[in-house]
């Protein structure tokens, strides 16, 4: 059921119609096919989230090709916008974070910051209004990439035994430690890392939409021939105005961490630690 | 065994709740302790901010964890 579900099943349900609070769950975050066909025996359904990915990939490559097309020395316009994200990325997360070698992940960390900075955004588009990552499959996938990249980049560069051995038998530690040590090193690098940089993302923005649609349905629902219920009304789509403004800065700020811990990740991989 | 004591209703709230209050305690002192170090040492705000920013996000996993978990093992 989505969420015009929730809304048409209760255009009658206000106050005192007997009917109680319609809370929104977990079940706004299904949304019905748009179109389904199937391409070598792969069934394909496309749902809105769908498109808004395609869409956000879009617009992504459309800006950033359109602001470098014709890159000038002296930037003007787009040039100017696309510089400041791509200096944001470089001298803000990669250079700070991983350091003089950063550079050759710029692009990595760029596209994912551009990507889920704009995924999140959906969520506080008009119609569009459902964050892209509060469907947990594409965090999750995102967080794979950047756990395939750091991992093998670390083996990579540090060679089988310095990378795990590194990671798993941390120096300066008495011998006996290791019996406790070893196995918790293990769980929280390898197994709680990748699963805490997806759950971040996706819990975030799928408390942040459950709260607007919460105050939204709240504001309708309350809507009623009474004065408690009109002042509760009002203050429900005030909130919900507000919240939206608040999940801005979260949305920003989530695409930020994502992608400061994904170059904090790389930089453990690059360096060992002493 | 006879019953002591039980708890109906919301549980994920409940649970949510009690998720809350470490993370809670750890970013105010992540975020005061920041903001104590940026008033002492303003040159240093970029390397600080990230950090903060970074221990901000690690505590806050944590309760974001305890939210998500009722809609997980709720039904």
């Amino acid at each position: 059921m989505s969420l015009s579900n929730v809304v048409a099943s209760g255009l009658d349900c206000h106050l005192n119609s007997g009917c109680g609070f319609p809370a929104p769950g977990a079940e706004i975050f299904n949304f019905d096919d748009i179109a389904h066909f199937t391409i070598v025996n792969t069934e394909v359904h496309l749902t809105k989230i769908t498109v808004l990915l395609f869409l956000s990939v879009a617009l992504i490559l459309g800006f950033f090709i359109y602001a470098f097309r014709k890159p000038k020395l002296v930037p003007r316009g787009a040039q100017n916008v696309g510089e400041m994200g791509y200096l944001f990325v470089r001298d803000g997360i990669a250079r700070e974070i991983i350091g003089k070698d950063g550079d050759p992940y710029v692009p990595f960390l760029f596209a994912f910051f551009f990507l889920i900075w704009l995924c999140n955004f959906m969520g506080i588009v008009p119609f569009a209004q459902v964050p892209v990552t509060s469907i947990f499959a594409i965090p999750v996938a995102f967080a794979l990439i950047v756990y395939i990249t750091w991992v093998p980049l670390g083996v990579y560069k540090q060679g089988f035994r310095g990378f795990f051995g590194g990671m798993l038998f941390p120096p300066g530690v008495p011998k006996a430690m290791y019996v406790l040590l070893t196995p918790l090193e293990f769980l929280s690098n390898l197994i709680v890392r990748p699963a805490t940089h997806a759950i971040r993302l996706f819990a975030n923005m799928f408390a942040g939409h459950l709260l607007i649609a919460t105050f939204s349905i709240a504001a309708f629902y309350l809507l009623s021939a009474s004065v408690i219920g009109l002042l509760g009304s009002a203050a429900s789509f005030i909130v919900a105005i507000a919240l939206t403004g608040f999940e801005a800065l979260i949305q920003f700020l989530q695409a930020y961490i994502f992608t400061l811990l994904a170059a904090v990740y790389i930089s453990g991989a690059l360096h060992a630690e002493h | 065994m006879s019953l002591l004591a039980e708890v109906t209703g919301s549980l994920g709230s409940i649970g949510y709740g009690l998720a809350a209050i470490g993370p809670g305690v750890g970013i105010g002192i992540i975020f005061g302790q920041g903001v104590q170090a940026i008033a002492r040492q303003p040159e240093a705000y970029g390397v600080i901010r990230q950090n903060m920013i970074l221990g901000f996000a690690l505590a806050e996993a944590l309760a974001l964890i305890g939210f998500v978990a009722p809609f997980v093992f709720g039904k």
